[in-house]
């Protein structure tokens, strides 16, 4: 899994059945030092997530398609925390 | 999932027979400003994206979920359109 920052949410009318009702959200994988990290992916919510707030993603398609609760879902990412805090021990690092 | 934006089509004839009837396009990936980011690629459609649209596509065995039970042979799948984004 990685920590990311939502950074917007996605609008799609024309979209696979298996998308019906799902929130989508655009987020930005961050370093540990919070700084942007690889390109934006969209995950699926699973959580309540919103704009702003850091996340835990789940970048599998089998554990993405049960966030969604539907089988043979079409996704890869799923939003499946929101991030309260991370304790970095600087020895490790 | 990814962003990413229409940029071509492409034709095999000679190809997997589980692909036969697939439309592949060739996708651009963007960032979250739409800008392009890294290599172009080939996606299967199964919901009508046209050359010039801003699309999302899914990695992996997901891709072929879309046609189940065929089993297609691919590993990018465009599963919907983008309308918006809200940022």
């Amino acid at each position: 899994m990685l920590i990311a920052r939502v950074v917007g949410n996605v609008v799609a009318t024309q979209k696979q059945p298996k998308f019906e009702g799902a929130k989508l959200l655009l987020v930005q994988p961050l370093t540990v030092d919070d700084a942007p990290r690889g390109p934006a992916l969209l995950a699926v919510d699973g959580v309540g997530a919103g704009v702003n707030e850091k996340v835990l993603v789940v970048v599998e398609g089998r554990a993405a398609g049960e966030v969604l609760g539907r089988k043979i879902a079409p996704v890869d990412a799923a939003i499946v925390g929101i991030v309260d805090r991370v304790d970095l021990d600087e020895r490790g690092s | 999932m990814q962003l990413a934006r229409v940029i071509g089509t492409v034709v095999a004839t000679p190809k997997d027979e589980n692909l036969t009837g697939v439309t592949l396009l060739l996708v651009q990936p963007l960032d979250q400003a739409r800008q392009p980011v890294g290599k172009p690629l080939v996606a299967v459609d199964s919901v009508g994206a046209g050359v010039g649209e801003d699309v999302f596509f899914v990695r992996g065995k997901e891709a072929s979920f879309p046609f189940y039970p065929k089993e297609v042979p691919v590993d990018a799948g465009i599963v919907g359109i983008v309308d918006d984004i809200g940022l």
